[in-house]
């Protein structure tokens, strides 16, 4: 048994959902022979053949079309974006082609989107994207966000298996983070798509978060319980779209107050959507206002001291959590 | 490729089927029947029917607005083409997209969208899973002269030349993307250059006669499918009326019309075929009855399908769970597979399988399948 890592619990489930079933490849560029830019795919190349590891030229449009069209022929293609940010330039694939395919002509479309998102990195404005709020609002695709090295692999291979398509979000400042290293099971696993995880549970207030702030909310967590001797709960939605609703309402039900968290920008981010569904169906339970952490809205920032003021963090997240304390 | 008697009648037949249902189309429109916009393509007959034509068992299209003429000759239902214009409850869209949006993939054809020169990555993906699993079976995937100035269309073509796919791109090039003239939209004599580029073989040819267009479009094919390299061939033809039946096309000189309704493709092989002594009085009298009954059958069985339920319009986004076939390898079209089926509906997917009046001719001379 070893400990690895959230990047190499990514590769593991394409290796093993590519040798479990032949309709399984991998598409995308420097995937091949490079491993991929971060060696998320280091090794399936040399196992699985250039057929099964397609390096691709630079064209996203023609890396996630292909993907449609052979998902259409009841493949399951894994479309890696170098960095999700390059997803902008398949847009269309995405949104026109992809999502409305099934409703529209009762084809399904299994197939997955993946790249690294999120900042932290110093990536700057084009290195940096956390793309999910567009993806969010467009029917047809699924969207999915691991936090942990368990749900990068289970939450993959819950992904390939689903017959439509699905975006997955892997942080890129996770993939070699040492606390996240884990021993994963050695039989066969997957994390359901659409189920939340309530990684601490706690009476006094709900933190909504997904991704990489998991941690940062944790953090703060532990603070607000050291400091303030508040018990504060932390759900992990994992899946964006759908959205474990049930979960969402039964922790604010019993904690009445509710900060949401996330690393995307504020206006028309998840958040949002979080917000409305509790302010209609939780009116009553509210002791506090919903509040919302999250970017500002501008571009993502370069330089260091930028990024550090652009990103959500647990000491934003604290002073955002002791005012809703205070209610 | 060898055209027999029987094979000339049946595509003269075919090009008729497709300009009477787009005429009639066009009449359904102006009644009001049909809501929303119309696209059609007198003209481009030859070309779209002659392309299909030299296509075999497994081959796949992956066919454009103006592309009736291919999925008639490939065996989609006229029945299904008008549930879909009268946006019916049993149409292939079950009234969700309308035009000829439409597909099967168990028959080989692939649902276009409106956003043109975006099923050319989608042709790639079908023919990169054909090469995958070593079949000899090819994708035509056409486009109009607007779509070769997309990037979808060189990141296709690029894609496809890098992997050798096994796809014969057409272009139906018909002077016109929507009101701009070929001269605005590029700055080449002829499109089939764009092969160079891509190391493909490229041949422009007529593409309003549709013997040369046989003629040319299966030399292409035979090419792709002994695995050579993708080709690019160009049809040049003219749309003769305007872009959708909103447009009155008064932006097109008179005399440039004028000159390609001379060279309209049905006379010109109905001239062929009489010469020929193919096409009698007679064999012509008996394919427009024919016609007209596939239409009649086609419109009246539209007409009485049953309105889109409301309450379903939150239903179908997603594809439920379970096993899918890889479409083409034996039993695939069992049932225990999510894509054997119309999910969606539970029943075998319509699109090319709606009976009704054949869509062929079927007489003694001319019943080839």
């Amino acid at each position: 048994m070893n400990a690895v890592t959230y990047l190499e619990a990514i590769g593991q489930a394409m290796r093993e959902e590519m040798q479990r079933d032949e309709a399984v490849f991998l598409l995308g560029e420097d995937v091949g022979t490079y491993g991929g830019a971060f060696k998320v795919s280091a090794g399936l190349l040399e196992e699985f053949g250039s057929e099964r590891v397609i390096d691709t030229p630079m064209a996203e449009a023609v890396i996630i079309g292909s993907a449609v069209g052979a998902a259409l022929m009841g493949m399951r293609p894994i479309a890696e974006m170098q960095f999700i940010d390059f997803i902008t330039c398949g847009f269309d694939q995405i949104i026109n082609m992809a999502n409305k395919m099934y409703w529209r002509s009762g084809i399904p479309v299994p197939m997955v989107i993946r790249g690294p998102s999120g900042g932290g990195v110093k990536g700057g404005p084009f290195h940096s994207a956390s793309p999910e709020a567009w993806f969010f609002h467009a029917p047809g695709i699924k969207v999915v966000v691991p936090s942990t090295t368990y749900d990068a692999k289970g939450l993959l291979k819950a992904a390939i298996r689903d017959n439509n398509p699905v975006l997955y979000l892997e942080h890129k400042l996770l993939y070699r983070l040492p606390e996240l290293r884990e021993e994963l099971p050695t039989e066969d696993y997957v994390v359901p798509i659409g189920r939340a995880i309530t990684r601490r549970e706690g009476e006094d207030m709900s933190i909504l978060t997904y991704g990489a702030m998991v941690h940062q909310c944790l953090k703060a967590a532990q603070s607000l319980e050291q400091e303030d001797d508040l018990q504060v709960e932390v759900i992990d939605l994992r899946s964006l779209v759908p959205l474990d609703r049930e979960a969402i309402l039964e922790s604010v039900k019993h904690t009445n107050k509710v900060l949401i968290v996330h690393e995307d920008t504020l206006t028309g981010g998840i958040g949002a959507e979080l917000a409305a569904i509790l302010a209609e169906d939780l009116f009553e339970y509210l002791d506090g206002p919903i509040t919302r952490v999250a970017a500002p809205d501008v571009p993502f920032p370069y330089a260091p001291p930028l990024e550090a003021a652009y990103l959500p963090n647990s000491e934003k997240i604290l002073a955002a959590a002791r005012k809703l304390a205070a209610y | 490729m060898r055209l027999e008697r029987a094979d000339l009648l049946q595509i003269y037949y075919l090009m008729r089927l497709t300009r009477a249902m787009e005429d009639r189309t066009r009449t359904l429109f102006l009644q009001g029947r049909v809501v929303g916009g119309v696209y059609t393509a007198q003209g481009h007959e030859a070309t779209t029917v002659g392309a299909a034509w030299t296509l075999g068992d497994g081959d796949s299209i992956v066919p454009q607005h103006r592309d009736l003429g291919m999925h008639l000759t490939r065996g989609v239902s006229p029945r299904a083409v008008m549930t879909q214009w009268l946006a019916r409850g049993n149409s292939p869209g079950l009234g969700r997209d309308g035009q000829i949006h439409i597909g099967d993939m168990h028959h080989g054809i692939v649902p276009m969208i409106s956003m043109l020169g975006e099923s050319l990555p989608v042709a790639c993906g079908v023919a990169l899973t054909m090469k995958m699993r070593k079949r000899s079976t090819i994708v035509m995937a056409s486009m109009g002269d607007g779509a070769t100035s997309t990037g979808p269309f060189h990141e296709a073509l690029n894609f496809a030349s890098v992997q050798k796919l096994p796809i014969v791109f057409i272009i139906e090039n018909n002077g016109y993307a929507y009101s701009t003239p070929t001269y605005q939209e590029f700055a080449i004599a002829n499109l089939s250059d764009r092969a160079i580029a891509y190391g493909m073989l490229g041949e422009s040819v007529d593409g309003n006669d549709v013997l040369k267009v046989v003629e040319t479009v299966g030399r292409a094919v035979e090419h792709v499918r002994s695995g050579n390299s993708p080709a690019l061939i160009e049809c040049k033809t003219f749309r003769v009326r305007g872009h959708s039946e909103a447009d009155k096309a008064d932006y097109v000189p008179p005399e440039q019309r004028e000159e390609w309704l001379a060279k309209d493709p049905i006379p010109r092989f109905e001239d062929y075929l009489a010469r020929e002594k193919i096409l009698t009085q007679a064999k012509k009298a008996e394919i427009e009855e024919q016609v007209k009954a596939v239409i009649e059958d086609a419109v009246s069985f539209a007409e009485q399908g049953p309105a889109p339920d409301p309450v379903t319009v939150a239903d179908y986004v997603f594809a439920p769970e379970g096993p899918i076939a890889i479409i083409g390898e034996p039993g695939a079209d069992d049932s225990r597979y999510i894509n054997a089926l119309d999910h969606r509906t539970g029943k075998p997917f319509n699109t090319v399988t709606e009976s009704g009046k054949p869509a062929f001719v079927a007489t003694e001379e001319v019943g080839r399948r």
